[in-house]
């Protein structure tokens, strides 16, 4: 099962490897990862979504508390949370097929960011299935690059994502 | 004038001093009360070495940085501080590779200073550079690059800190020899050191040791295993009241060895592979496992889906990535095992019913007791350890090498002191014992420490007797020399019907004799069994280092032994073992 995990790190060079390292000597599969600066810029926050049973994310959770630079790990998995991810799609477009992709793009919400002779950029937002069943509706047309960014995920309402849920 | 060559402290009439990176590297040293470096110079580190030159710390020169790794670690092993080594760059550092390795899976604290190329040349291939901290990534607890010298002195403290609390471990830092050579205005003496994502948990789960009390006091089989957390934890003496207030006998790790004097009667020796009958089968028949500071090796476990199986186990450890890793564990508890252990003490109001239990371990103590065949004319290697164990009554510290001399020694020497018996055990590094008992030696001046070595393993660290020589440690080298690569050998004859595949030494290796001579080091040669004893006292009884080189018996095997993969209760080797594993199997 697919786990997604919100990990608070400290903001400096160095500390990705070190988390790429850990995944990688463990032999532990990463499915995506993203980072960026959090709301404090002294900590950067990650989502990483990782395949694994029960034992192994417990011991993916374990192994990254460990790491000195890491502040918390938590599990959202299974939370009320907002995911998304962002998608630049490159499409072949010739006149032809132009207003047929134009009308997709309407049905994703999705936006065209640039615009060539014969391709199209288009943006799009969404959870993965959304994600993957665009790339879907584009695939006819000739993809010619993608460019996804991997899952962000952050627990709904008025508790933070590095929250620990109250428990009794 | 310069800050380390006056040594003056920070007054409030003058609160600061100019001072180069190397001197605060140094200062800060002497702040954390580090008496002894290990190291080696070089081009990268040669600011260090200038401010060493005006310091008290004492520095021992290593004929090669492997070596200083691990005499640091025999020193924090043997004296329970936080051993020191420096290396220079590039290969200085890489050299410290497998001495950080070895620290990192015995969980050893260590702090390692390695020199790296000057900031402006980082990064370009430059000569003697290397990524160290890329390097040492997965074999440290943590590491620095340290950029700025206004840094350095909080990055020393912040690694002793990290390197002996919670789970100790090494920690490298990665000095460019530009920060260390640059003068600043120093008057950062703060060692108050605050880590945000570190927070070791020392207190235990109430909840957490109530439900060990009471597994404890329900149990009818019950068993210690204790481990090398026990000792880092400083934990001993609250393991001997446990055992003696419950009468729970205890198995031990060999990482573990020396929790619990050997010589107790509830002390049933290691379990593993190759661990007695006793410890095994007790493990494989208890009701209840109880855990202390130790991981799990597979080296102890055996198969890990049969270990323990009718077991409740219980596992505490102060890193909350151990518990479940290895094996299924009924009730985790992380904590300091010291307060684990007082928590545990105070809690415990009705000790278990195990009368009829230790029956049963004292029958399994006499039917298949640890034992070796002793032809006439021949050295058996164990027989040279019993010999050293008779001789020091237990009270010597040992150090060993990687292969059979180590297992010989784990399972004949029984030490009865916490800290006297230093084994490379998660990396088995061959060519352990001898610098770590440069380092222990240092570290325990007063006391006799023995390496009991194998011809492979000393050949890899063989240099190192110049550093004996140099300080006239009084280490006695016991060599037991069979001209094998022994453990190889044996899993060669065990497993792959006797092809003696690339493990023949005898060809071609030292006269360990002559050699040992030749670095000024008085040595002996024994080949037979009466001369054993009069040359370990005549060692033992000269204060200055000494070699034996015993000729054993070339073709002999450690036994009882668990087949690798196998399960703790099928082991190899003594007629009685053997049946017993087919009643029950």
């Amino acid at each position: 099962m697919k786990h997604t995990l919100s990990v608070l790190v400290e903001n400096r060079p160095g500390v990705l490897a070190r988390i790429a390292g850990l995944f990688s000597r463990r032999g532990y599969n990463i499915d995506s990862l993203a980072v960026g600066r959090s709301e404090n810029p002294a900590l950067a926050r990650m989502t990483i979504v990782v395949e694994g049973d029960d034992r192994v994310i417990q011991q993916v959770n374990n192994q990254l508390d460990k790491l000195i630079e890491v502040v918390q790990v938590r599990d959202i998995t299974g939370e009320p949370v907002v995911e998304r991810e962002l998608v630049l799609v490159k499409v072949k477009a010739d006149p032809a097929t132009r207003g047929e992709i134009i009308q997709i793009v309407d049905i994703f919400r999705a936006h065209i960011v640039d615009m060539g002779r014969n391709s199209l950029v288009i943006e799009c937002t969404g959870g993965e299935e959304k994600i993957n069943a665009f790339q879907d509706a584009l695939e006819p047309f000739g993809i010619r690059e993608v460019v996804r960014t991997g899952r962000v995920a952050m627990v709904r309402g008025a508790r933070d994502t590095d929250e620990e849920e109250e428990h009794g | 004038m310069t800050l380390a060559a006056r040594n003056l402290p920070l007054t409030e009439e003058q609160p600061s001093f100019q001072a180069s990176g190397a001197e605060i590297v140094i200062r800060a040293l002497e702040e954390e009360g580090v008496d002894t470096v290990f190291g080696y110079p070089g081009g990268a580190v040669l600011p260090l070495y200038d401010a060493l030159y005006f310091s008290k710390v004492r520095h021992i020169l290593v004929r090669h940085e492997q070596g200083a790794a691990h005499a640091a670690d025999g020193y924090a092993r043997a004296t329970g501080k936080v051993g020191v080594c420096f290396a220079t760059s590039g290969p200085g550092a890489t050299n410290l590779v497998t001495g950080l390795a070895n620290a990192y899976m015995d969980s050893i604290p260590l702090v390692a200073f390695t020199g790296q190329v000057s900031l402006e040349l980082l990064g370009r291939d430059s000569f003697q550079e290397a990524d160290t901290t890329g390097i040492t990534m997965p074999i440290t607890k943590h590491n620095f690059l340290v950029k700025r010298p206004e840094d350095l002195a909080v990055t020393v403290h912040k690694a002793f800190y990290l390197a002996r609390t919670g789970r100790p471990g090494p920690v490298l830092i990665d000095l460019p020899k530009d920060v260390t050579a640059r003068v600043i205005t120093y008057s950062n003496s703060c060692r108050e050191v605050d880590i945000p994502g570190y927070h070791p948990r020392v207190t235990p789960e109430a909840g957490a040791v109530a439900r060990v009390v009471e597994a404890l006091s329900r149990a009818r089989r019950p068993v210690i295993y204790a481990g090398g957390g026990v000792l880092s934890a400083e934990a001993t003496a609250e393991l001997l009241v446990l055992v003696e207030r419950t009468g729970v006998p205890v198995v031990t790790s060999l990482m573990g060895k020396g929790v619990i004097p050997e010589d107790h009667p509830l002390a049933l020796g290691m379990l593993g592979m190759h661990g007695t009958a006793y410890a095994n089968l007790a493990v494989s028949e208890c009701d209840l496992l109880l855990a202390l500071g130790t991981r799990f090796s597979d080296r102890s476990t055996g198969r890990f889906e049969t270990f323990a199986p009718h077991a409740k186990v219980v596992h505490v450890d102060i890193d909350a990535a151990e518990i479940g890793k290895n094996v299924r564990v009924d009730i985790g508890v992380v904590g300091d095992l010291k307060s684990v252990l007082e928590a545990l003490l105070s809690d415990l109001e009705k000790a278990p019913e195990v009368q009829a239990w230790q029956r049963q371990i004292a029958h399994w103590r006499e039917a298949y007791p640890l034992r070796y065949e002793c032809p006439e004319g021949v050295i058996k290697p164990q027989f040279v350890v019993e010999q050293i164990c008779e001789l020091t009554r237990g009270e010597a510290v040992i150090t060993t090498d990687v292969g059979q001399n180590q297992m010989w020694a784990a399972q004949y020497y029984r030490c009865r002191r916490p800290r006297s018996f230093l084994s490379s055990g998660g990396l088995g590094t061959m060519g352990f014992g001898l610098p770590a008992a440069i380092g222990a030696q240092i570290g325990r001046p007063g006391e006799t420490v023995i390496d009991i070595a194998g011809d492979g393993s000393l050949q890899m660290t063989v240099q190192e007797l110049a550093t004996v020589a140099q300080y006239q440690l009084p280490i006695k080298i016991c060599l037991l020399n069979n001209g094998y690569l022994g453990m190889v050998r044996q899993w060669q004859e065990l497993f792959y019907e006797h092809r003696y595949s690339q493990v023949d030494i005898s060809q071609g290796g030292p006269d360990y004799v002559k050699l040992a001579e030749a670095y000024g080091i008085t040595a002996r040669r024994v080949t037979r069994p009466e001369e054993v004893r009069p040359a370990l006292e005549a060692a033992l009884s000269e204060p200055k280092p000494y070699l034996l080189d015993f000729v054993v018996d070339r073709e002999e095997n450690v036994f009882p032994m668990v087949p690798p993969g196998g399960s703790l209760d099928q082991m190899l080797g003594g007629k009685s073992v053997e049946a017993h594993a087919k009643r029950t199997g």
